[in-house]
C-alpha cells in the first residue's frame, strides 16, 4: 500500500446524507474477481446519463473540470452505508482518491478504506460544508495525518482517527504481514482455548 | 478477565483477546469466517496471489448466494454474462484451499445468513464475521457476528484473527408486547425510524428486553439483521433456552456431553447487573405497528397508513427520496399501486416468513399485472415450505417459486424488476436502483407484502381480510 503523510488537493463535494455502496458502486458493474477495473463503474448510476451507459452527465461534480485529478472526496453523514463490498473503496481508490472527509462513515466501509490506503476523516458538518465552499475558486486542501489535520488557506480543522489506523496510512503497512509476526501467540491462544470450548474447534 | 460487571458483548471480546498491540489495538481471535461468491473469491484470489494458505480451513465456509440464479434447473450461468466467473472461482479456490462450500447443488446451499444457523455454524459466544454486512444477523444466537470488506477476509484467512479497537456498547431494551400482527420486521423499522440510519454509530447493540425475549429465533435473526441499517458494528441477543434448543442437533453444533458442557459455558453470556453501555435506547413494543419505507433509507418509514412527512421537501435527503420514489408529503404510501412483490432475503426468507406469508396468500390470487416472486432463503428451507405444501399455496396465488439465493434484493446475478417498477419487498434496502434500474422499493414484513400482492398496492393484511 502507497503510504500516505501528507497530501495537497481538491476536495470534491459530493455532500448528501447516506451516500450507499450500491451508488459507489452499482452490482452491474462488478463484472469480474479482482480489485481492478472498477474506476469506470464509480457512481455509475449518477455519473453518466442512463443506467448501464456511458454518457456523461456534466451536472454531476466529478464530471465538472474542477474536479479533475482530485485525491479528495467530501460526503455526507454515514458515508458507505450499505453493502460491505470493498469493490465501492477498490473503485475510489482506483480512480485516484486517497481522502474521504465526512461527518461520519459506516463502520464497514471506514475499515475497508484503511485496508485500501485511503484515509476516511471524520470532521463536523459544519468544516466540511466550509471546506466544500473552497470548491468553486479551486483552494486546495491540506491532509496532514502525522498532526491530524485537515487544512485550508488559514483554516485548521484537527480530526482523530485510531492510532492503529493511522500508523497502517502513514506507513502503508500489510497489516496480514504485521500479525503473522505473531502467529507463535495466536496459535498459543487457540492451543488454550480449544480446551476451554472445544466445540469451536473443528478437526482442520 | 476484567473486574466488575460486564456487557454481554465485553464477556465474549475477552474471551477471545489474542494480545494488545502498541496502537492500543487489540488482536482478536476469530472462530468462524463465512464467505459467498462475490466478495469471497476476491479475497481467496487475493491471498493467493499474495503466496499466502489458509490457517484453519475447517473453520472457514463458503456457500454460493449473491451472484448465482435462482431460477429453476439452474446451472453455473447466469443472466449477468460475468456472473460465471465468481462462482467458478469461488468453487476452485474453496477446494484448493480445503474449505466446505454449499454449492449450487448441494442440499445445504443458501443465503449466507440463513444457511451458517442452519448448519449450527454460528454459536453462542463464538465471533463470527463474513465479507456481507448483513452478518449481524447471527448476533442472535449470542455470539458477536459482524459485516467486514474482503481485505479483512483476506486477513481472518490467514491469521484466523482481526486488529481492532473493541466497539463502544449500546443497548436497545425492548419492553412490553407486540401487537397482533406486528412483527420483528415491522419493529426493526420502527427503531431503525426512530434512531437514524446512523444511529447506532458504530456500537455494538445488544437488543434486550421482554419482547426480545418473547421472539423466536428466526423473529430474532430479522431484528439482528436490520441493524446494519443503524451503522452498527455488530448486534447481539443473550441466548436462552430458545438459542440452545433451536441448535441442538445441527451438523456443526455440539453434541452429547460437548454440548452440555457448552450449555454451562453458554449460560454466563448476558450482561450482569450494572454493566456500562456508551449508549442506552428505551421502547414499548405495544408501539409499534405494521410499517412501509416510502424512501431511499431504511430510515424512511414510517406505520402503514402514516403520512410521508409533509415537511420532506425542505430536507434535502428526503427531497430527494420523494423525488426517486415518486410519493407525495403528507400523504400515506399505503394505497399506491405495485407493479411488483418479493419474498425472500437474509431479513425474511426462513420458513417462519413462508407460513406467515401462505397464510395470508392462501385461497387468494396475486392481482393483475403484479409480477411476485418468493425465494426461499435456503434449499432446506426451500425442501421444508415443499414438505408442507406451501409452494402449491404460493404458485396457485400466482407467485413464482425459486430456487434459495438473494436474488432480487439487488441486482447481482443480473436479473432485475423493470425500470421505475414500485416493489414491495422483505427485504433490507430501499436504495436507489437497488432491484433494478430506478425502481421504488418498500421495505415491509412478508405479511404486507403478502397483502400488497393480493390487493395491487400497498395495503395491510386486514384491508385484504375484509
Amino acid at each position: 500500500m502507497t503510504p500516505l503523510v501528507t497530501l495537497e488537493s481538491r476536495a470534491v463535494p459530493l455532500l448528501r446524507d447516506n451516500i450507499d455502496t450500491d451508488a459507489i458502486i452499482p452490482s452491474r458493474e462488478m463484472r469480474s474477481v479482482s480489485k481492478d477495473g472498477l474506476a469506470d463503474g464509480l457512481f455509475a448510476g449518477w455519473r453518466y446519463t442512463a443506467i448501464g451507459g456511458r454518457e456523461i452527465d456534466p451536472a454531476f461534480v466529478l464530471n465538472q473540470p474542477e474536479s479533475k485529478g482530485a485525491q479528495i472526496l467530501l460526503g455526507g453523514s454515514n458515508f458507505g452505508c450499505g453493502s460491505s463490498r470493498e469493490h465501492a473503496v477498490w473503485a475510489l481508490a482506483e480512480y485516484g482518491f486517497r481522502v474521504v472527509i465526512a461527518p461520519s462513515f459506516s463502520p464497514i466501509f471506514q475499515g475497508n478504506c484503511i485496508r485500501n490506503g485511503i484515509a476516511p476523516i471524520v470532521l463536523p458538518r459544519e468544516a466540511v460544508e466550509a471546506i466544500a465552499a473552497g470548491f468553486a475558486d479551486g483552494t486546495p486542501v491540506t491532509i496532514d495525518m502525522p498532526s491530524c489535520e485537515v487544512r485550508m488557506g488559514l483554516a485548521v480543522f484537527p480530526f482523530s482517527m485510531e492510532d492503529e489506523a493511522r500508523t497502517m496510512l502513514i506507513e502503508g503497512a500489510d497489516a496480514i504481514e504485521l500479525t503473522l509476526r505473531h502467529r507463535a501467540e495466536i496459535e498459543g491462544f487457540f492451543a488454550r482455548d480449544a480446551a476451554v470450548r472445544p466445540w469451536i474447534y473443528l478437526a482442520d | 478477565m476484567t473486574e466488575g460487571p460486564l456487557t454481554l458483548a465485553e464477556k465474549i471480546w475477552s474471551a477471545h483477546r489474542v494480545m494488545t498491540l502498541e496502537s492500543g489495538a487489540e488482536v482478536i481471535a476469530i472462530d468462524r469466517l463465512l464467505l459467498h461468491e462475490r466478495t469471497g473469491g476476491v479475497a481467496l484470489k487475493s491471498l493467493e496471489e499474495a503466496g499466502r494458505t489458509v490457517m484453519h480451513p475447517s473453520r472457514v465456509f463458503a456457500t454460493m448466494d449473491h451472484i448465482v440464479d435462482t431460477f429453476p434447473g439452474r446451472t453455473d450461468k447466469t443472466l449477468m454474462p460475468t456472473g460465471t466467473a465468481f462462482i467458478v472461482s469461488t468453487r476452485e479456490s474453496a477446494k484448493r484451499h480445503g474449505i466446505t462450500l454449499f454449492d449450487i447443488d448441494d442440499p445445504r446451499q443458501g443465503i449466507v445468513h440463513v444457511v451458517s444457523p442452519e448448519q449450527g455454524i454460528i454459536l453462542p459466544g463464538a465471533i463470527l464475521v463474513c465479507p456481507d454486512s448483513h452478518t449481524c444477523t447471527q448476533g442472535a444466537f449470542g455470539g458477536l457476528a459482524w459485516g467486514i470488506g474482503s481485505s479483512e477476509a483476506e486477513h481472518v484467512l490467514a491469521t484466523m484473527t482481526l486488529r481492532m479497537n473493541r466497539p463502544p456498547d449500546m443497548r436497545v431494551t425492548i419492553d412490553g408486547v407486540l401487537g397482533e400482527g406486528v412483527t420483528a420486521k415491522d419493529l426493526a423499522l420502527h427503531l431503525i425510524a426512530a434512531l437514524g440510519s446512523n444511529g447506532a454509530k458504530g456500537h455494538i447493540i445488544e437488543f434486550a428486553g421482554s419482547a426480545v425475549r418473547a421472539l423466536d429465533m428466526e423473529a430474532r435473526m430479522t431484528l439482528c439483521n436490520m441493524a446494519t441499517e443503524m451503522a452498527c458494528a455488530g448486534a447481539v441477543i443473550a441466548p436462552d433456552d430458545k438459542t440452545f434448543d433451536w441448535l441442538e442437533g445441527r451438523p456443526y453444533a455440539p453434541k452429547g456431553e460437548v454440548r452440555e458442557q457448552a450449555i454451562a459455558a453458554w449460560r454466563a453470556l448476558y450482561s450482569d447487573d450494572g454493566a456500562v453501555f456508551a449508549t442506552e435506547h428505551r421502547f414499548d413494543a405495544a408501539e409499534v405497528r405494521p410499517m412501509v419505507t416510502w424512501g431511499n433509507s431504511p430510515q424512511h418509514a414510517a406505520p402503514l397508513g402514516a403520512p410521508v412527512p409533509a415537511d420532506a421537501l425542505s430536507k434535502a435527503d428526503q427531497q430527494r427520496a420523494v423525488e426517486y420514489m415518486a410519493v407525495t408529503p403528507g400523504e400515506p404510501v399505503e394505497g399506491l399501486p405495485i407493479d411488483a412483490a418479493f419474498i425472500g432475503s437474509c431479513t425474511n426468507s426462513r420458513i417462519s416468513d413462508l407460513r406467515r406469508a401462505a397464510a395470508i396468500l392462501k385461497g387468494r390470487k396475486v392481482a393483475e399485472g403484479v409480477k411476485a416472486i418468493c425465494v426461499p432463503g435456503s434449499t432446506q428451507v426451500k425442501a421444508a415450505a415443499e414438505a408442507e405444501g406451501l409452494h402449491e399455496v404460493f404458485l396457485d396465488a400466482g407467485f413464482e417459486w425459486r430456487e434459495a439465493g438473494c436474488s432480487m434484493c439487488f441486482f447481482a446475478g443480473g436479473e432485475s424488476f423493470a425500470p421505475e417498477a414500485r416493489v414491495i419487498s422483505s427485504t433490507n434496502r430501499n436504495f436507489e436502483s437497488r432491484q433494478g434500474p430506478n425502481t421504488r422499493t418498500h421495505l415491509a414484513s412478508p405479511e404486507t407484502v403478502a397483502a400488497s400482492a393480493i390487493a395491487g398496492r400497498i395495503a395491510l393484511v386486514s384491508e385484504i381480510a375484509a
